[in-house]
């Protein structure tokens, strides 16, 4: 904005174009020294180059530090983009295919069309001939012009060129006990085959190129891990020392990572072997022979309740709906949060994670990937409402809706099959994260009408009690999940009651008794009545 | 000397033509171009005077709904202009009885439709900074505009809500609008 008040500098620039010659011969000399120290710099650093990927080439610039900013010369992006430079007094002007950047020499921006874009510094003329612009020129300004999407990577020095699949790589590794494990980051998310050779894994990307750090594993390799390297432009390799015996794999999404978990087993490990294989509780289809006895510990245990995410709505500068009192929404769901929390974990010893315990905002897919990083059983989320009719009152309990495209998306989620124990494969089902609650969405159901239900004469309900809702801190939620509005804040006696002991002990009473019936239905207890009101 | 002066008219005759052309037949030929495209500019939105019967809709008595109320929009020439005019509409405030579903002072700020029949309507920050927080309300809000579009314009299939021209997670905390939402009559009182 206040570059846009400010052009005089042009004219400004222009006068001073024909100062005295101590002057020229002055700044000549400040350029000529400029000059050797940017190429000193250069060579100092010479292995720095932006590696440029495209559909058809894989090219490089050179990278030129200076002043702790990354600087490439505009000459190198015209060859490269086939962009037309032209310095005219006081601006350098840029046009690619007809649309036009501006810069100005000693301003830290660029204009297109008459929109200023920050550059973190300012051109910087080398020895008088090459322009220099900082590396953030390509993806805030140069790719504002571009017709193929323009991706800059910096901490990578990579530039990637088109619609190309280049998943970051991270790769860690977790000793546990005598077992460990491998976990595979690539974001954006990419899908992968894992093969074994041997005593060595390889993981094949689906992708165009991958974004590897120099060193792929942190921690150092260690235990059954020797090395992890990049075996070709889309292959991860890990070298695996002789001790080690077998692995599984299972991949997982994260939001915009897709996680590979390779467990490893040594050979006869010295664990205490488990009971002899259990039935595979998931009931994923498995082709490969029955698991070996002392794999029996990683089987999955019968299905009940062991955890409950409990989410407090809102917190921090996120105050949610407010009463006409002044009533918050954030403070009456922590209230009721950690009340909901002390009663179950002392009564029914289930484990209960709070989303936060104290007065801040968590953005909602962290809410939902704390549930499912602790795998939790169940996600509760506790919210207070608000309407544009002050009558209105009373709780409802939502479940997740998503419209049919998602939910075909879901139904024909993508299959991977992936090596097991024993040498066969096992399918892995793979879910965009927002859609991570569609296959659980017939719980979430069932789990809002048993609330709903325990609520009645104790809870007062609102005319429409049960109800489905596009929410998205359920839709990421990797198991039955449910949103409450406990009651209307905007209702003036509905606030007041909110705040009340006795509201808040039937509130929490009710979601305990609403927990106890949902954990005999996971069992494959009694079911519910039918009913609950749509 | 005549035949410096002919040369001198045609050349007259010839710069009249050009900007006659300029002035009347660009325009036209413009016009001719233009089979009114669903993604269409911001030019030209509205015919002065004609109108259109669409159905808007307002918090319902019990505030739990919308109740959908028949009101005259100005007629838009294609699909994007007659979108604009309709969400104009929308937003615009109400007298009593009826309550508007959408935080006061919120204004349309850019609408274009895909060729898929996604229309793309970018709100001003009101629609956040005014809301009354509600997971009710904020229902309500978002399937009025959601709606408005798709009741009345057969072309429009989904609508995704922007804020101030970026896309938001949500309006008031709860209800996603990371993808286009389309409609959904069950927000509607019968």
């Amino acid at each position: 904005m206040e570059g846009l008040d400010r052009d005089p500098p042009l004219i400004a620039r222009s006068q001073s174009r024909r100062p005295s010659s101590p002057l020229v011969i002055g700044a000549l000399l400040t350029a000529c020294a400029v000059a050797i120290g940017l190429t000193a710099a250069l060579f100092s650093q010479g292995s720095q180059a932006l590696l440029v990927l495209s559909r058809d080439a894989r090219r490089s610039i050179a990278i030129t530090p200076q002043n702790d900013q990354e600087f490439v010369a505009l000459d190198d992006l015209a060859t490269m983009f086939q962009l037309n430079v032209r310095e005219d007094v006081g601006a350098i002007t840029v046009t690619y295919k007809g649309k036009t950047i501006v810069l100005t020499p000693d301003q830290a921006l660029a204009s297109i069309s008459g929109r200023l874009i920050s550059l973190p510094a300012a051109p910087v003329r080398t020895g008088g001939r090459r322009w220099l612009v900082p590396v953030e020129f390509i993806s805030r300004a140069f790719a504002l012009v571009s017709d193929v999407r323009i991706e800059l990577r910096k901490p990578s020095h990579l530039l990637i060129v088109g619609d190309l699949r280049v998943p970051r790589i991270r790769v860690t590794y977790e000793p546990l006990g005598a077992a460990a494990r491998l976990t595979v980051d690539a974001t954006p998310r990419a899908n992968s085959t894992v093969s074994q050779d041997g005593n060595h894994l390889a993981l094949r990307f689906d992708a165009d190129a991958l974004d590897s750090p120099d060193t792929l594993l942190q921690p150092p390799p260690q235990g059954f891990v020797q090395s992890v390297r990049l075996l070709d432009a889309v292959t991860v390799g890990v070298d695996l020392t002789p001790r080690f015996a077998a692995f599984k794999a299972t991949s997982q999404p994260l939001d915009s990572t897709m996680r590979v978990v390779i467990d490893l087993v040594g050979a006869q490990t010295e664990t205490a072997a488990g009971p002899p294989a259990a039935t595979n509780a998931a009931g994923a289809a498995t082709t490969a022979p029955p698991a070996p006895p002392e794999l029996g510990a990683l089987t999955l245990p019968p299905p009940s309740i062991h955890t409950i995410a409990l989410d407090p709505g809102h917190g921090g500068e996120d105050e949610g709906a407010r009463g006409t009192d002044g009533t918050k929404e954030k403070d009456v769901t922590l209230a009721l949060a950690r009340r909901v929390k002390a009663i179950i974990e002392a009564r029914l010893g289930i484990r209960v994670l709070l989303t936060r315990d104290d007065d801040r905002n968590v953005a909602l897919d962290a809410r939902a990937a704390s549930a499912n990083s602790n795998k939790a059983d169940v996600f509760i989320s506790l919210h207070a409402n608000a309407s544009f009719r002050k009558t209105l009152s009373g709780a409802s309990v939502f479940s997740a809706a998503f419209p049919p495209s998602a939910e075909a998306a879901a139904a024909a989620v993508s299959i991977e099959r992936l090596p097991t124990f024993g040498g066969g494969t096992r399918a892995i089902e793979l879910l965009p994260w927002r859609l991570a609650q569609a296959p659980f969405i017939d719980r979430s159901v069932e789990l809002a009408e048993i609330i709903g239900q325990q609520f009645q004469n104790r809870v007062p309900l609102s005319p429409k009690p049960v109800d489905r809702a596009p929410l998205r801190v359920l839709e990421a939620a990797n198991m039955p999940a449910v949103l409450i509005e406990a009651g209307y804040l905007t209702n003036p006696d509905q606030e007041k009651q909110l705040l009340t002991n006795e509201f808040q002990n039937a509130f929490v009473q009710a979601l305990y008794d609403a927990v106890l019936k949902f954990r005999e239905v996971v069992e494959g207890g009694p079911r519910p009545a039918a009913g609950g009101g749509q | 000397m005549t035949s410096g002066r002919l040369l001198l008219i045609a050349a007259l005759a010839a710069a009249v033509s050009i900007v006659v052309l300029v002035l009347v037949g660009l325009p036209r030929l413009n016009r001719a171009k233009s089979p009114a495209p669903a993604a269409a500019s911001a030019a030209a939105p509205a015919v002065p005077g004609r109108k259109i019967k669409a159905r808007l809709f307002y918090v319902s008595q019990d505030g739990l709904r919308l109740t959908g109320v028949e009101r005259e929009v100005a007629y838009g020439e294609g699909t994007a202009n007659q979108a604009r005019e309709i969400v104009n509409a929308q937003l615009a405030g109400v007298a009593e009885p009826l309550v508007s579903p959408v935080p006061a002072g919120t204004k349309l700020r850019a609408l274009y439709v895909t060729e898929r029949g996604e229309a793309y309507v970018d709100v001003s920050r009101e629609a956040v900074s005014g809301h009354t927080g509600g997971s009710g309300d904020e229902l309500l809000t978002i399937f009025a505009i959601v709606n408005a579009l798709t009741v009345n314009l057969p072309a429009v299939t989904a609508v995704q809500l922007l804020v101030d021209g970026k896309e938001i997670e949500t309006l008031a905390g709860h209800v996603d609008l990371g993808r286009p939402l389309a409609k959904n009559m069950s927000w509607i009182e019968e």
